[in-house]
């Protein structure tokens, strides 16, 4: 038996999607006028990449609408942060507002796409994200409350973690974020739907074979219909 | 009626040891800095402390920390760009740790101001956040019951404030300050500038002066951020 899953399956550090790059296809499927609240982190990175034409309204949940980027470096009004603490701006159609209306906004679901990191994604739409249960500082800010209520909830992840396990999985074994919540998994391999307690794989990138995919995943990927190719631009 | 005070620390001044003291901001915006320094020179201890975050560098929340005058911090996530003091005082056994998932923590706050005991949300259900909590469904949900949160004494940073206490915000500094105000049995502003009464539009008071017990001008208010910026100490 090998020490790692990486051992026994093919090397994928050459064909794997870039993080900019699973941000840039999960911002495809954002609807023109949707509310959208991104994790901190590399979910941020999905407001660089949204198509033309479709002009979504980002949330951040200390209480800021409609923000603008980050200003230039000497230019922070330190007053004027996003829920990574990071320097934004102001544009026409900014909202600022208390935190109690902003997760009014989260709770009452007001909000159209939650997009986050996770560390391991159930079959039945279980999310771990926030605590590795080693022990240290436990910090959850306000994962739990966004994955419970927005419409949808989107997760981008590298497929496996950095030994090669799957982090989509049949049942999640970390402290869960939310239960049932994931409605679809941006992967640097593949994009895939969690319906009915199932993976339900839409897209996968066309150099790994559909039984290589499956051998990096957790549950059992099920098709419906046709699998896409999942193509992204060099970014 | 004048809420006016000279200093901040006379504002701070009848903090008994052991209070609950909700303070302020997220992150370094909307942290009331000047008023988080008379406490510490006041030296009240045994605190309960209820904050979004755990502090960061060594002024603010953090000193009042590293001044071993916090018994428990309330909180949604302990993490910041150097959270040592917090995390050190944490892993030594020397401060109590009650993680709140940050809407809930908000909701907790201004049910506390609202008088409303209870209340209940999908956030944080079947996961260990929720343990011992009563659970119930409604409309085939599961929701947590939660508790409201209340405390002795509200420290905020405001930007205008007049005689009656009647406040506005600036920017994203708002965040918690509106709803801790409702909160506290006694609530402090720090306020860039106070003006006549008549001085702020009505229309754009966004706390009403009957949450507020005391407004003292703070002009030019240090900024968390930039205090750590320059590696500020303190005391």
């Amino acid at each position: 038996m090998s020490d790692t899953a990486s051992d026994t399956m093919i090397d994928i550090s050459a064909i794997k999607l870039s993080n900019a790059q699973i941000a840039w296809r999960a911002a495809q499927d954002i609807e023109d006028g949707a509310y959208v609240n991104l994790g901190i982190g590399f979910p941020e990175m999905v407001a660089k990449f949204q198509p033309e034409g479709k002009q979504a309204i980002f949330h951040t949940e200390n209480g800021v609408l409609d923000f603008g980027e980050a200003p230039k470096p000497g230019e922070e009004d330190w007053d004027c942060i996003n829920a990574g603490k990071k320097a934004i701006t102001i544009k026409p159609g900014t909202a600022f507002f208390h935190h109690a209306d902003s997760f009014a906004m989260v709770r009452g679901g007001h909000l159209d796409v939650a997009i986050l990191g996770a560390y391991e994604i159930a079959q039945n739409g279980d999310l771990a994200n926030w605590s590795t249960g080693k022990g240290g500082v436990p910090a959850v800010g306000g994962a739990m409350d966004l994955v419970q209520s927005a419409k949808r909830v989107a997760v981008l992840t590298d497929h496996v973690t950095k030994k090669g396990d799957p982090k989509l999985v049949a049942s999640c074994s970390l402290p869960l974020t939310g239960v049932g919540c994931v409605t679809r998994i941006y992967t640097s391999l593949a994009v895939v739907d969690v319906e009915g307690g199932k993976f339900v794989l839409r897209e996968k990138i066309p150099a790994i074979s559909f039984d290589d995919l499956q051998a990096l995943t957790g549950a059992p990927l099920h098709v419906e219909g046709e699998v896409a190719d999942l193509v992204c631009p060099e970014l | 009626m004048d809420k006016t005070i000279a200093s901040a620390a006379e504002a701070v001044s009848a903090i008994p040891d052991g209070a609950t003291v909700m303070i302020g901001g997220f992150g370094g915006s909307g942290a009331p800095i000047e008023l988080i320094h008379a406490l510490i020179d006041h030296g009240a201890k045994d605190l309960t402390v209820v904050n979004n975050n755990a502090g960061n560098g060594h002024v603010g929340l953090a000193a009042l920390i590293e001044q071993k005058r916090v018994k428990k911090l309330i909180c949604s996530f302990p993490r910041s760009a150097d959270p040592r003091v917090f995390t050190e005082a944490y892993l030594a056994g020397e401060i109590e740790l009650e993680i709140v998932p940050q809407g809930t923590l908000a909701e907790r706050i201004r049910a506390g101001g609202a008088g409303i005991p209870a209340f209940y949300t999908a956030t944080s259900y079947g996961t260990e956040l929720a343990e011992g909590k009563p659970t119930e469904e409604f409309d085939s949900k599961h929701y947590v019951r939660e508790r409201w949160l209340k405390a002795d004494y509200a420290l905020i940073k405001a930007e205008l404030a007049d005689p009656h206490g009647n406040l506005t915000y600036r920017m994203a500094a708002r965040n918690f300050n509106p709803v801790m105000a409702m909160a506290a049995t006694h609530t402090i502003a720090q306020a860039s500038k106070i003006v006549p009464l008549g001085g702020i539009d009505p229309e754009h008071v966004i706390t009403p002066g009957i949450f507020v017990g005391s407004v003292v001008e703070v002009a030019k208010p240090a900024q968390e951020e930039e205090l750590n910026r320059a590696e500020a100490v303190y005391p």
